[in-house]
């Protein structure tokens, strides 16, 4: 009955003068674009009234011989919409339960930097990413911002680009790619990507969207997995590490940076988006965002982990990474743009970069015993393993 | 059940597509060896070739694959002709500057072009004029044939070959249209069938398909339009003797507004909007007295009244007391001498405004997004600033790795453009109904509007940079 749903819409196309397909349905929420975030009920509603508005006016002209039914299954198959978010959600959380073991199995007491209970919001809105105008629409409207401020930053270190293809020959990981809302742009840049979510569903909608484009197929790969599990295979080899709108969400910062220096190749770049931790932030970003104007899904951010930049400069530093940019965005909501601001105390962007020539602050091995002091004691190192790790 | 519903109606679409307006139909699983291209542009007219061409140049578009469909056949150009074309438009230098940044005005220079820096405009029905010109005697616009620019245009284009493929003899028949967000198996790539069969994908369709487009028409979006009550004609003038002939000279008769184009030191283009009839009488009619009619219409005082002449020299003392430096004492344009041999030809003039430019994955540029009267000579310029403004958004978000069908930017494109046309438009269908009247309170109105107007000189400069964009 799903493949069902196209033909109700193409039948008043194909019948009469009038093109009554997916446009009622764009027509419908372009209307409710604009105060979107404040109706969002409301669009799902009009999908339901517009199609039967224009059912009424067509139905007398249309040729079709089941045309009695389409009633019934524009109804059905708006219902199956529905249905069907609920099967995924279901489905995950059932399948979330499995998900948590293998990282306990393997790992034994590790510290792991995702937290499970980040994933359930996560996971009831997987199929939700690319609507442009939906939940995630914030979003889609930061690439805007991210991915100038990713490729300005990279193609500062490179001596010529090829027109087209400015990121071409770079290797980047994106974490917490979600739906591939900033992998995409990244690929079509022209660099190789590699996307990780812990969010199963999400890898799944990301993987679907993109194998439409035969170009983003060949440059982007998608992987369900943490950052944790991929660091002893891709040591040292990405040329940029992108964590957008993800550190807030990590339980234990400064492993997850940990793991992006050890991927991060020498003069390697980590850019990262983060939301601010002040009064302000709590006040317009969960209160307002959240709760009262729904620009953002309720539950999705928790104040206590939001990370200040002058806690993030020095978790970088301390880490090998010297910080070279941090600059304030702000996002207005009824436009729906961001705009780069001097002022970081909501959204800001940082652009850090491995030194080069310095040894890491811990052997990788140390990472997963969860022994957090050990990290900053750089001077333990011996002096002959320095030496061995300039050559 | 439900794939034998597919199967018959796409079977009967193309049958279909001989009457009545484009289907637009629905597929579900979009045939994956169809080649994607990332943006076609369904017209090769000029707008549509100049789009083509812009996009093709672009530095951002360097590994991007552009389609160009054009219905007609492939021209093939030899030497430039002789003899001048009648069909002939004005290119404002905004316009001018759009050709050149793709190489294509290089050419143009290199065949034939006039330039003009001046312009006057004048009242039949009183001595009331405009004269426009640039401080420093820039040129205000050129005179190009339309066939040289197509010349141009096509050299540029295949100068760009490795990334615009152009298909002729192509027809679209068919338009399927992706939904607004992804949807299980759908592909969200617009999908176009040809009249031969054969299937491509786009990223973003741009239609280019003149005033009756099909792409509009498919999508389904609204068009404003009426059509006005005249044809214009065209045709090519031979002046009576050598002039300098750098002054485009616009009268604006109550049938409608003539207007001499310069071309060459001897030669001028005429286009003449008037009612129907009087259209095809000025078609059939013999040579001498064709020429006998241009030249009283550029010259006869016979619509004049004493009472306007009389209201219009009092304004002008008026004005001429308070600004006593400027004096436009009315200029005769040159007379003709004989016209073309089969140059003469009429067409008809309408008006026409789509309601959006842009859907998800489709954009509209050019006569099929907004139709106007050539009394401005402003119809192919707004279609070249429409390249202009898409080429500079697509351009952006291909550097940005924007998926170049999305709202976000052609939103933007759409609220640039419509600004700016939508007032041109209006301006030039209010002039073209004010001035179709022998009704004495308009053309008191509209005399003392335009030698009021012409004595404010900040103003016509605006009016100057608003048409030269």
């Amino acid at each position: 009955e799903w493949v069902s749903e196209p033909f109700c819409w193409g039948s008043f196309a194909g019948g009469t003068g009038k093109e009554v397909d997916p446009f009622t349905v764009w027509g419908a929420r372009k209307l409710s674009s604009c105060g979107n975030r404040f109706v969002g009920g409301l669009r799902s509603r009009c999908w339901g009234t517009q199609a039967e508005g224009a059912r009424l006016s067509s139905s007398a002209e249309n040729q079709f011989s089941w045309t009695p039914q389409t009633n019934l299954w524009v109804f059905s198959e708006y219902s199956m919409m529905w249905f069907k978010s609920y099967r995924i959600t279901f489905a995950c959380l059932s399948r979330m339960k499995i998900y948590r073991y293998p990282w306990t199995r393997l790992y034994g007491t590790s510290q792991t930097t995702v937290d499970s209970t980040e994933i359930k919001t996560f996971v009831a809105l997987a199929h939700r990413w690319w609507d442009e105008q939906g939940v995630y629409a914030p979003l889609h409207s930061m690439n805007d911002l991210r991915v100038p401020f990713i490729r300005d930053n990279l193609l500062k270190a490179v001596a010529h680009h090829q027109p087209g293809k400015p990121l071409s020959g770079m290797k980047i990981l994106d974490v917490g790619c979600g739906g591939g809302l900033l992998t995409e742009p990244l690929g079509r840049l022209g660099a190789s990507v590699i996307g990780i979510d812990p969010v199963d569903e999400n890898i799944k909608t990301a993987q679907h969207h993109k194998s439409f484009d035969p170009v983003l197929e060949k440059r982007i790969e998608y992987r369900a997995c943490s950052l944790e599990e991929i660091v002893e295979e891709t040591a040292e080899t990405f040329d940029a590490v992108v964590a957008s709108e993800v550190i807030e969400h990590v339980i234990d910062l400064e492993t997850f940076i940990q793991c992006c220096y050890q991927v991060l190749k020498c003069g390697g770049s980590l850019f990262i988006t983060t939301i601010n931790k002040t009064q302000l932030s709590y006040a317009l970003g969960i209160v307002f965002a959240e709760q009262i104007a729904g620009i953002v899904p309720k539950g999705t951010h928790t104040w206590e982990k939001f990370v200040s930049p002058e806690k993030l400069e020095s978790i970088l530093e301390s880490n090998g990474l010297s910080v070279h940019t941090v600059a304030g965005m702000l996002y207005n909501p009824f436009s729906g743009y961001w705009h780069w601001s001097e002022n970081t105390s909501l959204n800001y962007a940082a652009h850090a970069v491995k030194s080069m020539g310095q040894e890491p602050p811990v052997p990788a091995g140390f990472v997963f015993t969860g022994k957090t002091e050990e990290l900053h004691d750089k001077d333990s190192i011996n002096p002959s393993v320095q030496e061995e790790l300039k050559k | 059940m439900a794939a034998r519903l597919v199967v018959s109606r796409w079977r009967a679409a193309p049958a279909a597509a001989g009457r009545g307006p484009l289907l637009s139909c629905r597929r579900w699983s979009g045939a994956k060896a169809d080649t994607l291209y990332d943006v076609v542009v369904s017209g090769g007219g000029l707008v549509g070739t100049a789009m083509a061409c812009a996009l093709g140049h672009d530095i951002h578009f360097s590994d991007k694959k552009i389609l160009l469909l054009e219905a007609g056949p492939k021209k093939v150009w030899e030497k430039l002709p002789e003899t001048y074309s009648n069909r002939v438009s004005s290119i404002s230098p905004g316009s001018a500057t759009l050709l050149s940044s793709f190489g294509a005005w290089d050419h143009i220079c290199n065949m034939r072009y006039r330039a003009f820096w001046r312009m006057q405009v004048w009242d039949a029905c009183s001595e009331a004029l405009i004269m426009f010109d640039k401080d420093n005697l820039d040129d205000m616009g050129y005179i190009v044939e339309n066939d040289v620019i197509m010349r141009a245009l096509t050299k540029q284009l295949e100068a760009a070959s490795d990334r615009v493929t152009v298909l002729y003899r192509s027809r679209a028949v068919g338009y399927t249209w992706p939904y607004p967000f992804t949807m299980a198996d759908s592909s969200p790539w617009v999908h176009i069938t040809l009249g031969d069969g054969s299937t491509l994908q786009t990223k973003l369709l741009i239609g280019a398909d003149g005033h009756n487009s099909g792409v509009r028409q498919a999508a389904g979006i609204q068009n404003v339009s009426w059509s006005y009550d005249q044809s214009a004609v065209v045709a090519t003038l031979h002046l009576s003797e050598a002039t300098e002939n750098n002054v485009a000279w616009q009268r604006f008769l109550p049938s409608g507004p003539i207007a001499l184009l310069p071309l060459s030191d001897t030669l001028s283009s005429l286009v003449w909007s008037t009612s129907h009839e009087h259209a095809a009488e000025l078609v059939g009619m013999d040579e001498e007295k064709f020429v006998d009619t241009v030249n009283s219409a550029f010259w006869s005082d016979a619509n004049h009244t004493d009472l306007i002449d009389a209201a219009g020299s009092l304004l002008q003392s008026a004005v001429g007391f308070l600004k006593p430096t400027k004096v436009s004492a009315r200029q005769m344009p040159p007379s003709v001498a004989r016209v073309d041999a089969k140059s003469r030809v009429l067409f008809p003039l309408g008006l026409g405004h789509a309601a959006e430019y842009v859907r998800p994955r489709l954009a509209l540029i050019g006569d099929a997004a907004h139709r106007v009267h050539p009394l401005a000579g402003q119809g192919v310029n707004m279609g070249f600033g429409d390249v202009s403004s898409l080429v500079r958004h697509l351009s952006a978000a291909a550097f940005n790795g924007k998926d170049l069908g999305s709202m976000s930017h052609l939103t933007g494109y759409e609220t640039d453009r419509q600004r700016h046309n939508t007032a041109l438009l209006a301006a030039t269908d209010l002039l073209k109904r004010l001035y179709s009247t022998r009704a004495a309170p308009l053309v008191l109105l509209r005399t003392w509007g335009l030698q009021a107007t012409n004595a404010v000189s900040p103003l016509k400069e605006q009016i100057i940079a608003f048409a030269s964009k």
